[in-house]
């Protein structure tokens, strides 16, 4: 880890992050009586992660702009200079636009007017009056068509400008961030309020941990608005539910130079998949037709083989048939959140006995699985290259030999039912294949010959006629 | 009173309380050798003689017991052990760990040992227990042997004082013996094969003695001093039974043979000794060949005979430990050790106890188990061809069935055989496959198509040749675990990783954070004199493995699905998605290894070289589209907007105009950072889009290159890149000597030129691939010197600026160079074992561990 570099006042100027708001009627300077900031002069303070500024481009009676301009230090924010520890890149958007450090400034900087309180002119705190907001680059992860379905409700009309992502690279399409125009008549405190809320919402990233008095913030600055807002559950949940993973650096680093944090990238996708799979509420089907085949099997004790956030294993948990369960999975990011599903934590002695959660690997030969009733891979073949699937037969079929085993992979020719599914493509990107009914029963009646074992396949999910089942399992006995 | 030990023994001292057990055991013993019941009464319960803490101490000191005896250490048990209860357990320990157990009683009068107590205050009032024990312990005296104590001495008061212990090592070391040796195989009476055999080893015969006794005929010796070990099952089924014995017992006489049992020989022992035993599996031929001897020397004979078999030993261990032969192969916790089991195991093999359609037992293949050091050479089972299979080989070929005669020459490992000159003996299961039936894939790499887990999860170490030993965490296994396992290609494809690199020291240049003259210091205080100075491509590390054909690649690396070659990245990711561009890019660079000659230089049909592919977006593109050019993005549209603010403000006086100037130059920085990422990032639509710059030539059949110096990886490789200039490029290279002051200013003149142009730089490598050093840290491989622009990349588009350069500049190297250094040693040791053919395991354990490292947190802009 890096040391901390020795904490010097940098006394740099280098704003680069703007927020403006003009007021458009007259007496229009009365914004600076507003504001608490006089439009004569440069007004500067030291904030927690750098220095914010406001100033007026313009002041005349008709027209009066406050600027707010933010200078977040990139080598202090990448040396951890803040936090104690570098979780940002030195590439790094966040000098350049609009984001949670800007709510924060809105806070510090107009805290009394966000409060409603103004010495100079009081009688105009409750008064609706019209005002422009512009913000040069404020990322919104959900395109122009969220900043509109955030803002429009409040009265705001709202105008947007795209940005190009390169402009050498036409087909890498937009970037993420907008240059955004809001207009309204309303209280200049509410307006705050706004943009205190929905700025770290359409980013969607946080600079600090989410912590319970979050909650309490939320309440205090949506009072009055948030609730008659037809997203606020949206709203709510994006402003608290982003936290960053702590526990994954290791993985991340082994990524840095090819690919976004995996982590982030598979909960991505496993959204995806859910999303594209829930009208029918497979999942639960699923999760039925394996309790039901381990059932009928008579396991007592069972493996569930990439058990993922534990979606099975709770299930089974509730069965006192199951005298032992082990769930095993390759990631220890999803362990850590099933063990926390599961309560593992809280577990006595004898309910630690029966539940064990470890990491493992489907392509290595593992001790630890042999001698138990049944097996299930539950949507998880499709998980491993086809030429490490040999690997994982020998592994499963050969070395921990269960009497028992179950696996479900989706079914290829159902995919046209899906509607939200683009044509050829699989349901989940980290996907390395999606079988027909023809493929699967290839395998499984290979697999069954080659390591002794018979097999029967059942679909799960509603039967179509033509295209088959959505979800297709295959029951090996032994 | 003379007292011998086996070197690997358990010593039980049994005697009455005051009987002065742990006085002999000062006497006579290591400290650390004793494990006393007092002792570990005192550990578990702070009270030597709390006898309620009994059974706890005595689990603490098993357990303790244990460890030694796994470690081979002699180990003495100080407690009364009168009792057969407290006997048993030790017996049983003894027996786990393959070691024998001795007993020493101190039989000493009841009234000495009444006298010892009454001198010592803890010991009062025990004239009972004295009583008791001494019944016990005569009741016990004449059982000793029969439960499992190898040696029982006994030791009287009179005896006391003239006790002397000596240790002998067991029959079966013979760890000073360092041949080289020849290791014969199953020999089965095929005499007319082993005097072929044995002369074309180049073992001459002389000495020639008549008669029929066991010393008759000739004694092979070797001129230049080798030695013969016969892995067993010299008699039974051939025609010259008891010339083949009388072979090898001149030898052994000389000096210029050893033997170790074979199964058949001890059952021909038990038929000579009169036992009843059946007469099957060529025992007859044996017994025929005794009885064919003339009847006034026969019985002379027959027991000579009966008496040099049976002291065959189990297996030896020879040359320093590094060789063990056992006739029917030895796992590794059982070397050097003896016990019934262990005899068991080296003559009969490991056994399931059932009967395979022939009739003959089914054996548990150990060797796919084996994870020991030492080579283990063994037969018993016939096979068609010795295969290795994790450092161990079965040598019998069925001379006898009609197969042939092989020695293993050690330590070379050549083979050497001669056919059989008829089928002597038809096998009771077909033993020679039929020829369309032979394995495509050998025994080692059917075995390791599935790795274990337990090779590489949690902490382990790793011994390379040219970084010493290397340490891998728990947690940092379990991050590769997770890698390895969803992203890394088939691992018998991945024998290496690349390793990180380190920047130069800090510049103190104005405007630079790295200079070439840091890197050339660097090497010059670190006794390097010349240097090679590589030009630094801007894409993507990859690592390429081409085979001449597709059966190459089968037969080298064990895949057998078309491939033949595979590109991957430094985490040991496939670079191609697309199969079919993988293929035209491998055809591409196999085509111009063949054009190049390549193939015949290095007498080679596969190749590992180390490179870099071009553009960076081909692998990164993702991370370019969500990290870098939206950065690119913000910053010149807010900067943009804040310009105008500025500017408006300032004409109306408030702002300070300081301020609007500094933005200028802040715009251009981000331009500048937009240029320098998108100079290296273009769109990849064919083969035609792609640049591959291999640099390292990193291994070929037979050779790791890494005693090769960087010019002959340079020239090597740029003879290749001229067959296919449109795919590869020859990477552009000086050497400098760092030592004359002119050539260092050229070789900084020359990475202005390359960063000038908004190059990334280059890298600096020692002269030698890998320059040894004596002591201190081991040297850097290569060590990078990365241009200004190109820096914008790595630390954000304004990281010029004077004050952010400054807090910059403060870089902490150390845990990179650790890295670096051992990374590299990694890397050439899995190449090392995958061109040495070693279990796939072992390759395998080199490039986990290479992964492991990378996932260890250190600042990722260095």
């Amino acid at each position: 880890m890096p040391r901390l570099p020795p904490r010097t006042a940098a006394p740099c100027h280098n704003p680069r992050v703007l927020l403006t708001i003009t007021l458009t009627k007259p007496p229009a300077t009365d914004l600076g009586y507003l504001l608490h900031k006089s439009p004569d002069r440069v007004h500067s303070r030291e904030l927690a992660f750098g220095q914010a500024h406001v100033f007026y481009p313009e002041a005349t009676a008709e027209r009066c702009t406050a600027a707010l301009l933010l200078d977040i230090d990139p080598v202090g924010l990448a040396r951890g200079r803040h936090q104690g520890s570098s979780l940002e890149p030195y590439v790094n958007d966040r000098p350049y636009v609009a984001s949670s450090f800007m709510s924060v400034a809105i806070g510090q900087v107009f805290g009394s007017a966000m409060g409603g309180r103004s010495t100079g002119r009081p009688e105009l705190v409750d008064e609706l009056l019209p005002f422009e907001v512009c913000l040069p680059a404020l990322p919104s992860r959900g395109g122009e068509n969220l900043i509109r379905r955030l803002f429009e409700p409040l009265g705001y009309a709202v105008t947007t400008e795209a940005h190009p992502l390169a402009e050498s690279f036409a087909d890498w399409g937009n970037s993420p961030y907008y240059s955004v125009t809001l207009t309204a008549n309303v209280k200049l405190s509410d307006l705050l309020s706004h943009l205190y809320v929905l700025i770290p919402v359409l980013d969607e990233k946080k600079h600090y941990w989410v912590t319970e008095d979050e909650i309490a913030k939320l309440l205090r600055h949506g009072e009055g608005w948030l609730p008659a807002h037809p997203d606020r559950e949206f709203i709510a949940n994006r402003y608290l539910a982003r936290q960053g993973s702590l526990t994954r650096e290791a993985l991340r680093q082994l990524t840095a130079d090819e690919e976004p944090d995996p982590d982030e990238v598979e909960a991505e996708r496993d959204a995806e998949e859910a999303a594209v799979e829930k009208p029918m509420r497979l999942s639960d089907e699923r999760v039925g037709a394996v309790m039901a085949a381990l059932r009928a099997s008579g396991a007592a004790r069972v493996l569930d083989l990439g058990c993922g956030e534990g979606r099975l294993i709770s299930e089974m948990v509730t069965d006192r048939t199951f005298t032992e369960i082990v769930g095993m999975d390759v990631s220890a990011r999803s362990l850590e959140i099933a063990a926390r599903r599961l309560h593992a934590d809280r577990m006595n002695e004898r309910q630690r006995a029966r539940l064990k959660l470890i990491q493992g690997s489907l392509t290595y030969r593992d001790a630890r699985l042999a001698g138990y009733d049944a097996a299930v891979l539950m949507e998880v073949i499709e998980h491993l290259e086809p030429g490490r699937l040999p690997a994982l037969e020998r592994v499963v079929f050969e070395f921990a030999k269960p009497a028992t085993v179950v696996v479900t992979t989706p079914n290829a020719e159902f995919n046209v039912r899906f509607e939200s599914l683009p044509e050829g493509r699989f349901r989940h990107r980290d996907h390395r294949f999606e079988w027909t009914r023809d493929e699967f029963a290839a395998w499984s009646d290979g697999v069954a010959a080659k390591f002794g074992y018979e097999v029967r396949r059942l679909p799960i999910g509603p039967l179509d006629p033509v295209v088959g089942s959505a979800t297709q399992m295959a029951v090996f006995e032994r | 009173m003379k007292i011998e030990l086996p070197d690997m023994s358990l010593v039980v001292l049994i005697g009455t309380t005051g009987s002065g057990k742990s006085t002999f055991a000062r006497q006579h013993f290591l400290p650390t050798e004793v494990l006393s019941s007092d002792f570990f009464r005192g550990l578990v319960a702070d009270d030597e003689n709390d006898q309620a803490a009994t059974t706890p101490a005595f689990d603490a000191l098993h357990y303790v017991a244990g460890k030694r005896l796994a470690a081979g250490r002699l180990t003495v048990i100080d407690a009364t052990n009168v009792n057969l209860d407290a006997r048993k357990p030790l017996v049983a320990l003894a027996r786990q760990y393959h070691v024998l157990p001795v007993a020493i009683v101190l039989d000493i009068p009841e009234k000495v040992c009444e006298e010892r107590n009454s001198s010592r205050p803890d010991r009062q009032g025990l004239g009972h227990v004295l009583g008791r024990q001494r019944t016990a312990l005569r009741r016990s005296l004449h059982g000793l042997g029969r439960e499992g104590f190898r040696h029982v001495w006994t030791v009287t008061l009179e005896d006391l004082d003239s006790v002397e212990i000596t240790r002998a090592p067991l029959w079966t070391n013979r760890k000073d013996l360092h041949g080289p040796f020849d290791i014969i195989g199953d020999v089965h009476g095929c005499g007319d094969e082993l005097e072929a055999l044995l002369a074309q080893l180049g073992y001459v015969a002389a000495e020639r003695r008549d008669g029929f006794g066991l010393d008759a005929g000739p004694t092979y010796r070797h001129p230049d001093g080798r030695m013969v070990v016969f892995v067993g099952d010299l008699v039974d089924r051939g025609p010259r039974i008891l010339d083949c014995v009388r072979i090898a017992r001149n030898m052994l006489e000389a000096g210029s043979g050893l033997a170790v049992m074979g199964n058949h020989e001890q059952k021909l022992v038990r038929a000579l000794g009169g036992r009843n035993v059946q007469i099957t599996h060529g025992l007859a031929d044996s017994l025929a060949e005794v009885e064919a001897i003339p009847e006034d020397v026969r019985p002379a004979v027959r027991t000579e005979l009966k008496n040099w078999l049976d002291e065959r030993r189990s297996h030896y261990v020879l040359d320093d430990g590094k060789l063990v032969v056992a006739h029917a192969g030895l796992k590794a916790e059982m070397h050097g050790r003896g016990s019934r089991e262990v005899r068991e195991f080296a003559l009969y093999g490991d056994t399931t106890g059932e009967t395979d359609e022939f009739g003959l037992p089914v054996r548990y293949n150990w060797a796919a188990e084996y994870r020991g050091a030492p080579t283990v050479v063994y037969g018993h089972t016939p096979v068609p061809e010795p295969e290795w299979l994790n450092r161990t080989i079965n040598v019998d070929t069925g001379c006898v069935f009609g197969g042939k005669l092989t020695a293993l020459r050690y330590p070379e490992k050549e083979l050497v055989s001669v056919p059989a000159l008829r089928t002597y003996y038809e096998p009771a299961r077909p033993f020679l496959p039929p020829e369309d039936q032979a394995p495509k894939l050998s025994a080692q790499q059917v075995n390791d198509d599935v790795l274990d887990l337990a090779d590489v999860a949690g902490k382990h170490f790793i011994d390379t040749r040219l970084g010493g030993r290397v340490a891998v965490s728990e947690e940092h296994a379990a991050a590769a675990i997770e890698v390895m396992s969803r992203f890394a290609v088939d691992p018998r494809w991945l024998v290496y990783l690349p390793p990180t690199m380190s920047p130069s020291e800090t510049s103190n240049e104005p405007g630079l954070l790295e200079h070439p003259t840091e890197a050339f210091a660097y090497f010059r205080s670190n006794g390097v004199g010349r240097v090679v100075i590589e030009q630094k491509h801007m894409g993507s590390r990859a690592v390429v493995i081409v085979c001449r054909d597709k059966a190459a690649a089968t037969r080298r690396f064990g895949v057998s699905d078309g491939s033949f070659g595979i590109c991957f990245t430094r985490t040991g990711r496939r670079f191609f998605e697309d199969h079919e561009l993988e293929t035209a890019f491998l055809k591409r660079i196999q085509s111009a290894l063949t054009a190049a000659g390549t193939w015949d230089e290095l007498a080679s049909d596969w190749v590992v070289m180390d490179a870099e592919l071009m553009p960076w977006s081909a692998k990164a593109q993702e991370l370019i589209r969500s990290q870098y050019a939206p950065v690119g993005v913000a910053a010149k549209v807010s900067l943009a907007a804040v310009v105008d603010a500025l500017k408006t403000a300032a004409a109306r006086g408030v702002a300070t105009p300081a301020l609007a100037a500094h933005m200028e130059a802040r715009q251009e920085m981000a331009g500048l950072y937009v240029d320098a990422y998108q100079r290296y990032t273009w769109a990849v639509g064919s083969l035609a889009d792609l640049k591959l710059a291999p640099f390292h030539l990193l291994a070929s059949e037979g050779h790791v290159h890494s005693d090769r110096d960087h010019v002959w990886h340079m020239g090597t490789l740029a003879r290749i890149c001229k067959q296919d200039e449109g795919l590869l490029l020859a990477t552009p290279y000086r050497v400098v000597d760092v030592t004359d002051p002119e050539a260092v200013a050229e070789g900084v003149a020359w990475w202005l030129e390359l960063t000038g142009g908004g190059g990334e730089g280059m890298v600096v490598k020692p002269f030698d691939f890998a320059p040894s050093r004596k002591s201190g840290r081991p040297v850097q491989p290569a060590i990078k010197c990365r241009g200004a622009e190109y820096l914008r990349i790595i630390y954000g588009p304004e990281y010029t600026l004077p004050e952010n350069l400054e807090r910059l500049r403060s870089r902490h190297l150390a845990g990179k160079r650790g890295l670096a250094a051992r990374e590299f040693a990694l890397g050439i040791e899995g190449l090392d074992r995958f061109v040495r053919n070693e279990p796939l395991r072992r390759v395998h354990e080199c490039a986990f561990a290479v992964l492991a490292l990378e996932s260890e947190p250190v600042d990722p802009r260095l």
